[in-house]
Parts: structure tokens; sequence; C-alpha cells
């Protein structure tokens, strides 16, 4: 999970990352008591989960409160990137700034371990400067059991180059950055810039973290970071349920079970899709193993809810699960919808193979339901289901 | 012969007495699997009857090692104290442990995985979040159902376990030497290249078919092991094309990030490496076909 930056800066403050003061609003007449608690001057920054903000208009000075009434007016509301901004962040003006550099820590997939990455041109795309001049980049294996000691954090500013004069603050930013990274179990924590003032500190003026929800067990507080205004009301409604979805742009909805088998039926469909005018997945659903009738049941009524959805393709392979089960889901889930006056007009193609296909097969041929069409291999089914989306 | 787990294998598991660890470990012992014990702190001495098997409980991992000459143990223990379970495998040196378990923290597991390593890495990790592995008619260590296929001379590797199934489904009159499901998340123990290295020196195994998915980089450095090391003939197959940017498609590890991790690239890079990549499941399976029978 992406954080804002005003959630970035409280966690960065709580474990000791030197920042500036700031406070998050929503709307534009919050900006002058906000800002007169600064003391009459502000920066007014849109908060949104995408990087360059600040060229799009998205970061303004406010010489009074005043001012920043007016600039939160402008902000707020404002299309950044696709993004809309719900919510600015007044914060204190930085002093004068010196020198801008980059740190992070994140999770380094391909050597299974952490990752720091230092550089002393913080400010602008580190995507890029590690591209055009990587010498400027320096990188450091972090091991996940010995962390970042402020040895480690001394090597860290030694491989990075970074001046003399703010070599102890760096690293001592650094112990308490992994501190923000180790704590809160973060997938990254970034500090862009990392500015050198004119009194000489150093200070965090903009960051990213990202968090793993894998560990919300041990971070209850964790819950009061998500941005629920911003899901998509079907992925709201399917995480509310407990079920594995992600919105997506096509017409066939997809209800499959295991994450693997669901991302080839979304490519299987969208190739099948291709002969017929180019219709495509219209979501991700992995219903899991053990998909019983009320699984099934509610990521039904998920799918069927999506306006966009013209057919729906149920792909199970029946691993643990037994597919006469599944079978009787689906045949209980569409009689669920029926009780609950929740008229099905959308029809269904259905694949069941591996264990016990041939009685969920007969199951839902003696169902005998109008709107289920049963194809029993995996690339007709999406043939099926793509020319039925098509049609409609 | 087959890789890393065959008749010989003596199996405990970890987290045996939970309701997940009891329906599998019923499963297992149905398809021949020689478990010789559970491990549970609160139940050690006592023992549980499973379809007639009388399996010991012991207290710890170490305990069990000692009592049975168990070598592989398979973890069905909850996300919160996976960790400690993983840790106490590699402490008492057991030489493979395959976590099952599905959502635990990455930081838990880039903790387990570094520490075998400075460990000597006297344990090999198959997971978390994968299926286990089977070698048919031998053993199965794992949820991998023991009844899609029999054995054979193919070798699979697959980050997926639906996809494992459909595609063992798919070759089953070939038959399998072994399937091994390496898992979906960011931090794996056993990755693709250690089970392709292993197929390769495998006098059981013709040929080997690899499946991948979004995310990460592990695809393309398979394929670059497989243009310099692998001499048997690959079959690879991606998953993934049409997930967005940015969103994690059910696996916590899969995700595009940017432009890296896409499956387009991998694709390239296996074909690149002269492996044959399959557009869907059904036609990987028939590019093994074709190898297999001309």
């Amino acid at each position: 999970m992406d954080l804002f930056e005003y959630q970035a800066r409280d966690l960065f403050a709580k474990h000791g990352v030197p920042v500036l003061a700031g406070e998050v609003i929503d709307t534009p007449e919050a900006a002058r008591a906000a800002t007169e608690r600064l003391g009459g001057k502000s920066v007014v920054k849109a908060q949104v989960k995408v990087g360059g903000r600040g060229k799009a208009g998205g970061v303004k000075l406010a010489a009074t409160p005043d001012e920043a009434v007016a600039r939160a007016t402008d902000i707020l509301g404002m299309d950044i990137k696709g993004h809309t901004v719900h919510k600015v962040m007044i914060a204190e003006t930085a002093p004068e700034i010196v020198e801008e550099y980059y740190v992070s820590f994140l999770l380094d997939r391909t050597n299974r371990t952490f990752l720091s990455i230092a550089s002393v041109e913080g400010g602008m795309e580190i995507e890029e400067v590690a591209v055009e001049r990587p010498e400027a980049v320096a990188k450091t294996p972090i091991d996940a059991n010995e962390g970042v000691t402020p040895e480690k954090a001394r090597e860290i500013v030694e491989a990075a180059k970074f001046p003399a004069e703010v070599a102890g603050q760096i690293a001592d930013i650094l112990v308490t950055l992994w501190k923000t990274f180790i704590e809160e179990d973060a997938l990254l924590v970034e500090v862009n810039p990392l500015a050198k003032v004119v009194s000489g500190d150093v200070l965090a003026l903009d960051g990213k973290v990202s968090l793993d929800e894998n560990a919300d067990f041990r971070h209850p507080g964790h819950e009061e970071l998500v941005d629920h205004a911003a899901a998509n009301p079907l992925e709201a409604a399917a995480k509310e349920k407990n079920l594995n979805y992600v919105k997506l742009d096509g017409e066939v909805g997809i209800i499959g079970n295991g994450a693997g088998l669901v991302m080839s039926t979304l490519d299987v469909v969208a190739y099948a899709g291709e002969a017929h005018g180019g219709v495509k997945p219209a979501n991700f659903l992995d219903i899991g193993g053990g998909a019983s009738a009320a699984v099934m049941a509610n990521g039904l009524e998920i799918i069927l809810g999506d306006p966009d959805v013209k057919s729906v393709f149920v792909n199970v392979f029946g691993g643990i699960t037994a597919c006469d089960e599944v079978a009787n889901g689906i045949v209980q889930a569409l009689q669920l919808l029926a009780d609950k006056g929740e008229e099905v007009t959308k029809p269904l193609v259905v694949r069941l193979d591996g264990n016990n296909a041939e009685l969920g097969r007969k199951i839902l041929s003696d169902a005998n339901h109008p709107l289920v069409q049963r194809v029993d291999t995996m690339d007709g089914a999406a043939d099926k289901a793509a020319e039925l989306a098509a049609a409609k | 012969m087959a890789i890393f787990l065959n008749k010989d294998s003596k199996v405990i598991v970890q987290g045996m007495t939970g309701a997940t660890g009891m329906k599998h470990t019923k499963l297992m012992l149905a398809d021949g699997t020689n478990i010789v014990g559970g491990v549970n702190p609160r139940k050690a001495g006592t023992s549980v009857d499973i379809d007639g098997n009388e399996i010991p409980v012991f207290g710890t991992v170490a305990e069990a090692i000692e009592k049975t000459g168990a070598n592989v143990s398979v973890l069905f223990v909850p996300p919160a104290f996976a960790k400690a379970a993983v840790v106490e495998a590699i402490d008492a040196e057991i030489p493979l442990a395959v976590v099952i378990t599905e959502g635990i923290a990455v930081h838990d597991s880039a903790a387990f995985y570094a520490y075998a390593v400075s460990q000597g890495n006297k344990t090999r990790i198959i997971g978390p979040n994968c299926p286990g592995l089977i070698t048919p008619g031998q053993s199965n260590a794992g949820i991998i159902p023991g009844d899609i296929t029999k054995p054979g001379r193919i070798g699979l590797v697959s980050k997926s376990g639906t996809l494992t199934y459909q595609m063992m489904y798919e070759l089953r009159d070939i038959g399998f030497s072994s399937a091994v499901g390496i898992g979906g998340d960011p931090v794996i123990g056993t990755t693709h290249i250690d089970a392709l290295a292993a197929f390769e020196a495998d006098p059981d195994t013709d040929l080997i078919v690899m499946i991948g998915e979004i995310g990460g980089d592990a695809e393309e450095r398979a394929a670059d092991f497989i243009a310099k090391n692998v001499k048997k003939p690959v079959v690879g197959y991606v998953a993934g094309f049409t997930a967005p940017e940015g969103k994690t498609m059910g696996h916590a590890g899969a995700i595009v990030s940017g432009s890296s991790g896409t499956a387009a690239a991998k694709k390239e890079a296996l074909e690149a490496a002269g492996v044959k990549v399959g557009k869907t499941p059904t036609e990987t399976a028939k590019l093994a076909r074709e190898i297999l029978g001309g």
C-alpha cells in the first residue's frame, strides 16, 4: 500500500527522521488556521500518489493565510495525471535549500535482501540519474538480520560520497529511516529531497512510503492509512467480502481459482477477444481454494454488479477443491441471487476440469440454467465468453 | 531419482495438528508419503491417528529429526508464526523446508532466507506461498493433488499452484518426474534456476516445463541460466500479459512496477534463450508434446 506524503511525513516524525511541520486538510478554508499555526506562511502541497505534482502546479507557496486559502482552492479538485486532489498538506516553508540529496531503503527482490540507494544528486527523478550517471547512485545491500547499524550507515554515507559536513547528520537519519522501514514493515521508504538547508541542517522535505499489507496483523494502526475514498467501489465491495479482486477495463467478467490460473485466464480471454472485436477481461477475481457456494455467490454478485461486464467466464481447475462442489456453488449462487431479487441477465460460460470434473459438469447440465453454458476446455471457453461479450 | 523429494524422504509436518495441516497430512499419506511425525510444542508426546496411521507429535523439529531421521518438513504454520517455525527448522538443519503458508510479511521471509544463508544454506527452503512439490508415485510434500498424473519424464517448476495443476493435467498421459511449486511471493527460497539446475542433472527428466508470471526478474535470470547451462529442452509459459501496472494480481509478488516485471519482457528473454513459450497453458502443453514426440 502506497501512502500519501503527509502519512509518510507522520511516520518519519514518529521514528525520528527530521521533517518540517505540516498538517493535512480537505477544505480550502482550513488552510487559513493551519497557516496561522505555522506563523502566517506555508507551502500548499497536493496529496496525490503520483510523481510530478510540482510541475503540474500542485505545490504552491503562500505568503499569508488568505493566500493559502486561495492556493488550496486552486489545488483541491485539481487533476494530476488522472489523480484528483482530495487533500492538501499545509506545510512549514522550508528554509533556503543549499543542496538536495536522495536516500531510500527498499526490498531487492533479485537478491532476496534489502537495499539502500543513496545519491548526492537528489531532487529529481532518481531513475534518470541511475541511468545517465550510475556512478552518482550508491547501492548498498543490507542484511535483513543485521540491519542498518551506525557502522552500516557510515558505509552508505561513504559510498554515496555525501559531503563531510553533513555525513554525521545523514548517517543518523539513515538509522532512523531504517527504523521506519523495519518497524512499519515497509517495502519502500524514500526521502527525496533530503535537503541541506542554509542553517546546515539536513531535513526530509518529501517522502514516499509503501507498506506490506501482509504485515497488517502486527500494525493495527495501518488500517487508518487506507484511502477508502480512492478505491474503486467494486474493489472496495470485494475487499469487504475478502475477495481478491482487481477491476480492469474490459467486458468479460472473470472468476477463477488460484492467482496464476486467473492471470492466465485474463490473457487467454484477451487473445480470444482479438477475434471478437477486441473484447477484454473486465476484472481479476481469485476465489481461492475451497470455493463454497457462498464465496461463489459473493464473487458472482460483484462481477454481475459491474455495468461493464457483458459475459462471465468461470474457469476452475479442481485441485484439492472438487468440481462438483464448485458446480453446486454456481447453481446455489444463481439461486441465492434470484432469491434476493437480483435478476441475472448476463450469460455465464463455465469450464470445469480436474478433480470430479465429470460430476461437476453433470450438475451444471442437470440444473439446465438458461444462462449457463458449459465449455470443457479453457481456450474454447474463453473464446465462447469473448464471443458472447462481443454479441451484447 | 527425481528432484528434492523421493520415496526415501522422511517427512514431518509443522502445524500438522491444525485443520489445514490435518487435511493435507491425510492427503499426503494417501499419496504414499512417508510422514514420520508432526511438530507442536503444546501437544508434544501425543500422537494423532490419521486413517489408521499413528503419527507421533514432537515438541520441536530437532526432536523429530533425532527420533525419526526426518529430512523434509512441510509447514502449515499461520503467517504470524511462520518466521519462528522456519528459523526452528533451519536451526535443526533439516535439509528441506517446504513453506506452504500464504500471507507471510516480506520482512519475515527476507529474515528467514538471510538466516538460512548465514547458517551455511544447510536447509533448502521451498516457498513461501507455494503448493509444495510432488514426485508422483513416490512422495508428496505439500498440497499438490496426487491423483492428477503419474510418474513420467517431464520436470515442472512453477510460481503458481493452479497453473501447476493445470499443466500436470494437460500432460497427464505423459507423466512427471517431479513438479515443484516455488511460490508467488517477492522473496522465495528455491528459485526457477535452482529447479532448472536440478532437473538438468536428473537422469529421470527429459524435458522441463517452466511456468512464470509477472513481477521481479526471476524469469529473465532463469532464461540467462538456461542459455548457459541447460541442454535439455525447456518449454515455458508466462502469465499476466493483461495485468495493469502497479496492481498486485493475487500473489504478493505478482506486480508490474513501472516497466519492469512485465510478461512480455519475460517471454522475450525466454525465447531469446531458445525456450519455446506457449501463448496459453494448452498451447504450452502442445509444444512439450511435440518435442517429446519427435
